[in-house]
């Protein structure tokens, strides 16, 4: 296989900025448009069993990231195709939360599969290049174990940094994941 | 089942280039410092559909005057105010083929530099008819264009006297999430982007100077819209030299 080399280079990132509101979740500054909800807004659509997903940023000195928007990217419970996007910004206390279904497992390298997961991007002041990390279900451990992406994370305190934990409510199903950009139990995060 | 490409194998996408992009943790823009991961990226070596694919928005997501900050949050058919102009470009890949069908979005401080926005704490005043967000998708030849007026520089709490060059947010998507960029565009000529520590995150100065967008007369509207012209190029993906995927590669 033959490939020249590319003759262009990437845009190089900056940061969202505090204001990324504006642009992305323009009706929380009071900016809406005729027909059309903010993008990625309101419950994900799919076929699978129906999941909150939520957490809370905190940064390096262990203070929300209030100012934070998280995209999320999924494959549905059938696993052999990607379909849902959602987009949430943080509230004040840094959190997220998505309202999806639970994916099921998507093909891996050489012919093994990954366990379920989320993959969540991250951009907000003070982040010069989005921050692409994933979101593990803790009631999948066998799933887990043959994941080759968690493997990958030696440590396995880091690992856990990737492994959300399962609640249910009121016949309500949730699973909650911190992400601290720095510091002590650091989320892993991926250069993909 | 799909085979699935190691970063170097046919369908991957080339590796990133982490030294044209700004690194985590960047003193000049103070915010960098609590926010900067201190481990290492954990690379993935192999691409998964997880990676690979992203999310893809039809016309039926956008209102005819998305592209048109002038009038978009026009209260009463006022228009904004500022100097009117066109922002155009071609999304491209590295491979310089075309990013076809691709959601680009931008938004802007207005023409005094004050953003709407309940953060904001600059002095000037908000334009009554400039909401400052809008959005696009490409063409077949992977091109965008909007019309807005151009943004003012403003003050920011970084240093005790930081003001921000002139520019405009840009969001795309690609084709995949591992194209997924932000960016911020600036103007040809402006000294101001030589002292902000934003844009002097990014280590090479040809790499800032992608960022700038050049006037462009030729396309500039009599009596109407100065134009600026703003590339954008997302990563791409290896192939081999036989190979012409009408999507794009």
């Amino acid at each position: 296989m033959l490939s020249p080399l590319p003759p262009l280079k990437e845009t190089p990132s900056q940061t969202a900025g505090p204001y990324v509101h504006i642009g992305m979740t323009p009706s929380l500054e009071g900016i809406t448009s005729p027909n059309v909800k903010d993008l990625g807004s309101g419950p994900i659509q799919g076929t699978g069993p129906r999941i909150t997903l939520t957490g809370r940023i905190f940064d390096g000195a262990a203070a929300p990231v209030s100012d934070a928007v998280v995209e999320l990217w999924q494959a549905d419970a059938n696993g052999d195709h990607i379909s849902a996007w959602g987009r949430v910004a943080c509230d004040d206390t840094g959190t997220f939360v998505f309202d999806t279904v639970k994916p099921g497992r998507l093909a891996a390298p050489a012919g093994k599969l990954m366990a379920p997961h989320v993959t969540l991007w991250i951009v907000a002041r003070g982040i010069n290049v989005g921050l692409h990390t994933r979101l593990y279900f803790d009631d999948e451990a066998d799933a887990n174990g043959a994941d080759f992406v968690l493997n990958k994370v030696l440590d396995s305190r880091q690992r856990k940094t990737l492994i959300a934990t399962k609640s249910e409510t009121g016949g309500k199903t949730t699973y909650t994941l911190d992400i601290r950009l720095q510091g002590d139990n650091e989320t892993v995060f991926f250069d993909i | 089942m799909t085979t699935l490409p190691l970063i170097g194998e046919e369908g991957a996408f080339y590796q990133r280039d982490r030294a044209w992009h700004p690194p985590a943790n960047t003193p000049g823009y103070k915010s960098t410092t609590l926010r900067a991961p201190r481990h290492a990226l954990l690379s993935l070596a192999g691409q998964t559909k997880s990676e690979l694919t992203g999310p893809t928005f039809n016309h039926s997501i956008l209102n005819p005057l998305d592209n048109d900050l002038i009038r978009n949050f026009s209260q009463g058919g006022g228009e904004a105010i500022g100097q009117r102009m066109i922002v155009h470009g071609q999304v491209l890949d590295e491979n310089v083929r075309p990013v076809r069908g691709t959601l680009v979005e931008f938004w802007q401080a207005n023409a005094g530099g004050r953003y709407r926005h309940k953060l904001e704490g600059y002095q000037a005043a908000l334009d009554p008819n400039f909401g400052g967000c809008g959005r696009a998708i490409t063409d077949d030849n992977g091109c965008y264009y909007f019309r807005t007026i151009k943004p003012g520089a403003y003050p920011w709490p970084n240093g005790g006297n930081d003001w921000r060059p002139a520019h405009i947010h840009f969001s795309v998507f690609g084709h995949a999430f591992a194209q997924r960029l932000i960016t911020q565009m600036y103007f040809e000529g402006d000294p101001m982007i030589w002292q902000d520590p934003i844009a002097l995150s990014i280590p090479d100065r040809a790499a800032v100077e992608q960022l700038i967008a050049k006037l462009d007369r030729h396309n500039s509207t009599p009596m109407d819209a100065l134009a600026y012209r703003f590339d954008i190029v997302l990563r791409g993906r290896r192939s081999t030299l036989f190979e012409n995927r009408p999507e794009g590669n």
